[in-house]
């Protein structure tokens, strides 16, 4: 009798009227199965690693060697951890050389781990020379080569969320290498003033506030630019991550501002700038989540989209009252009017 | 084998098997499923399940357990996942007030105010879509296109990393999480290599699955529509057919009687590796100004 029970059709669940159709409200997108922390922590190493990479090649040229040396280590551990991270988050770990038996530009995570996995050897060589003292201008030339990269390394992530189906990312693919940039620069500046001594710090000084800087206006910017769908920025955990981040970095700016020549203040406002870095990758990451479950996202922009090109198209598809007499309309040559080419 | 940059991202792709490399390929397969005759009796769901030895369903998926109830009408697998590459979905709808169109009725002892229900009864399925955002972003070439023109995970080469579950725009496939793997319709490959048809096909008592050549099934699909559109179901769509679409048109369409979001399909969807080459080109410029941005710091001397 409860097993019959039990099989009962309970009554369709009520849905709240939205402005638009779904099917029970139920997401259109799957949620990324990626993990949190692993993957906003690679985002962040990976970031750090490349831009500190650039800083040490630099500040072993111009004569600052403690300056080189925490930037070389920064690289090292950076890659190492975001090496690490990726592996870690593998539903098959042991099967991470498999993403290295093909080179695929249409998969920025191919075109990563191709990035990464050269940079990784190089900054870890340079990182050990630096170290032990062995082969210093071999250290140097793999310091080279791992510069050479770090630019790369700091923006592949960014082609890497975008190039997803989720909105709050893909619709942000212009701002999002911009973001990471900038909080790349920040958590290497960050870094660099931790682990410098004051005679030598100027430059870390500068890239972190530089950094900071661009991370908080491209993300305003990115935010701004989604309309609603930047709302997942503000809004949750990721809002949460967000203002955290830019009050991290806010503060990092000012203190590198104010007390760049004490050691002690230097070395705050570089955590706090390591901080909001992590914090930013943190926030970006849960906007996405939050923009896959959101059937909003998903339905009404394609929805518009679909009625503007109806808009533009034939009299004939369904005209709304209010739209301009069809003969002052250009057949702007919207993509499903477009006859298709016999070929 | 033709190889065109125009179309190898997006947009209409006459021969996807021929442009992956396939020599010799034969004609494009898919599915079409006109789900106005579709009664939800879920025999596709069983059959994709047995024939592939499909778990129940994922810890963590959509699905609910055995014996759960969604409480979305008789539909508790909810959605498409790891575990489930045939969904039905069960709508239904509320209309206006009936007109009195002088049919024959059964007294059924309703209110006089009392509308009419329908039923939208839906089997989904992965699309196999001309431009197959899985596909593209997939590191390890797991995913591939095979001979027919459909898209396949190879379970051998995948790693998990799960890079397709957030790249597809109809939100398909996804990772088993006991298993680590991704895993969606296979377009039942080894049963097509045999010539026979897709399980669920097999199963489907009233035709609403269809397989065969795209082609053949565009053609029975357009004079399908045309049909009922004759008998006034003026919302009644076809659904993926176009090759001028965002996804350059499905391997596995349908035939709707409401909009594609009723049913949980995205109205619009575009591949997201359309817009790559303009991603990369902002990622190298911004790479390039990091670099720039570095050099700056040093500049004017003071330590
Ligand atoms: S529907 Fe999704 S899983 Fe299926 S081929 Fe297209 S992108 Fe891949
Ligand atoms: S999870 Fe598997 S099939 Fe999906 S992109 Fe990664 S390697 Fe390819």
């Amino acid at each position: 009798m409860s097993r019959r029970e039990k099989l009962a059709v309970p009554p369709a669940t009520v849905e709240p009227a939205p402005d638009f159709d779904s099917y029970y409200g139920r997401p259109i997108l799957k949620q990324p199965t990626w993990k949190v922390p692993d993957v906003p922590l690679y985002l962040f190493s990976g970031g750090l690693a490349g831009a500190s990479a650039v800083l040490a090649e630099l500040a072993a040229a111009t004569g600052r060697p403690a300056l080189s040396r925490v930037a070389r280590f920064g690289a090292a551990g950076g890659a190492l951890a975001g090496t690490g991270l990726l592996i870690h988050d593998l539903g098959r770990p042991t099967r991470f050389l498999h993403m290295l038996r093909v080179i695929k530009p249409t998969s920025p995570l191919s075109i990563g781990t191709w990035i990464l996995s050269p940079f990784s050897a190089l900054s870890l060589a340079a990182a050990a020379s630096t170290l032990t003292g062995i082969a210093p201008v071999l250290g140097r030339v793999a310091g080279v080569g791992a510069a050479a990269l770090g630019g790369p390394m700091t923006t592949y992530t960014a082609v890497l969320l975008t190039n997803t189906a989720i909105p709050a990312w893909h619709d942000a693919h212009r701002e999002m290498p911009i973001v990471f940039a900038g909080s790349a620069l920040a958590a290497a500046g960050g870094l660099a003033m931790v682990g410098s001594p004051t005679g030598e710090n100027t430059p870390a000084v500068r890239l972190g506030i530089l950094g900071a800087a661009v991370e908080l206006t491209a993300a305003a910017v990115l935010r701004r630019r989604l309309g609603f769908i930047g709302e997942h920025y503000h809004t949750g955990r990721a809002g949460a991550w967000m203002r955290g981040a830019r009050a991290l970095s806010a503060a990092g700016i000012l203190g590198g501002l104010l007390g760049h020549r004490v050691r002690g203040m230097s070395a705050a406002a570089g955590a706090a700038l390591l901080a909001g870095s992590v914090a930013t990758r943190f926030g970006v990451f849960e906007a996405g989540r939050a923009s896959a479950a959101d059937p909003r996202d998903v339905i009404v922009p394609q929805r518009a989209r679909l009625a503007a090109r109806a808009d533009n198209s034939t009299p004939l598809a369904s005209t709304p009252p209010s739209s301009t007499p069809p003969a002052s309309t250009p057949p702007a040559s919207p993509p499903l009017a477009a006859a298709p080419p016999a070929s | 084998m033709t190889f065109d940059l125009d179309t190898r991202l997006a947009g209409p792709l006459a021969d996807p098997a021929g442009e992956a490399g396939h020599t010799d390929a034969p004609p494009r397969m898919g599915f079409f499923t006109d789900t106005s005759v579709c009664i939800g009796c879920k025999a596709c769901e069983v059959a994709c399940k047995e024939w592939n030895a499909v778990p129940a369903a994922s810890t963590g998926e959509q699905s609910t357990g055995p014996g759960d109830l969604s409480g979305m009408s008789y539909d508790n697998t909810v959605g498409l996942g790891g575990s489930t590459w045939r969904h039905v979905a069960f709508v239904e709808q509320t209309g206006p007030p009936p007109v009195d169109l002088g049919m024959p009725s059964v007294p059924q002892g309703a209110d006089e105010g009392d509308r009419e229900m329908r039923w939208l009864m839906a089997s989904d399925v992965c699309k196999h879509c001309t431009h197959a955002a899985c596909l593209d972003v997939c590191p390890t070439g797991s995913l591939f296109r095979t001979e027919f023109g459909t898209v396949v995970v190879q379970e051998d080469i995948c790693n998990g990393c799960g890079y397709c579950v957030p790249a597809c725009p109809y939100g398909v496939i996804d990772i088993r999480p006991e298993d680590g793997r991704a895993w969606k319709c296979t377009l039942c490959y080894d049963r097509l290599g045999a010539g026979q048809e897709p399980a669920c096909a097999k199963a489907c008592p009233t035709d609403s699955i269809q397989y065969g050549p795209l082609d053949e099934l565009r053609a029975t699909a357009a004079t399908r529509l045309a049909d009922l559109h004759d008998r006034g179901m003026e919302k009644a769509q076809l659904y993926g057919h176009d090759a001028n679409d965002g996804v350059g048109g499905d391997g596995a369409f349908f035939l709707l009687l409401d909009r594609p979001e009723v049913y949980g399909l995205p109205p619009d969807p575009i591949v997201t590796t359309r817009d790559l080459p303009e991603m990369w080109k902002h990622a190298a410029l911004t790479a390039a100004g990091v670099v720039v941005a570095v050099a700056a710091a040093f500049i004017g001397g003071r330590r």
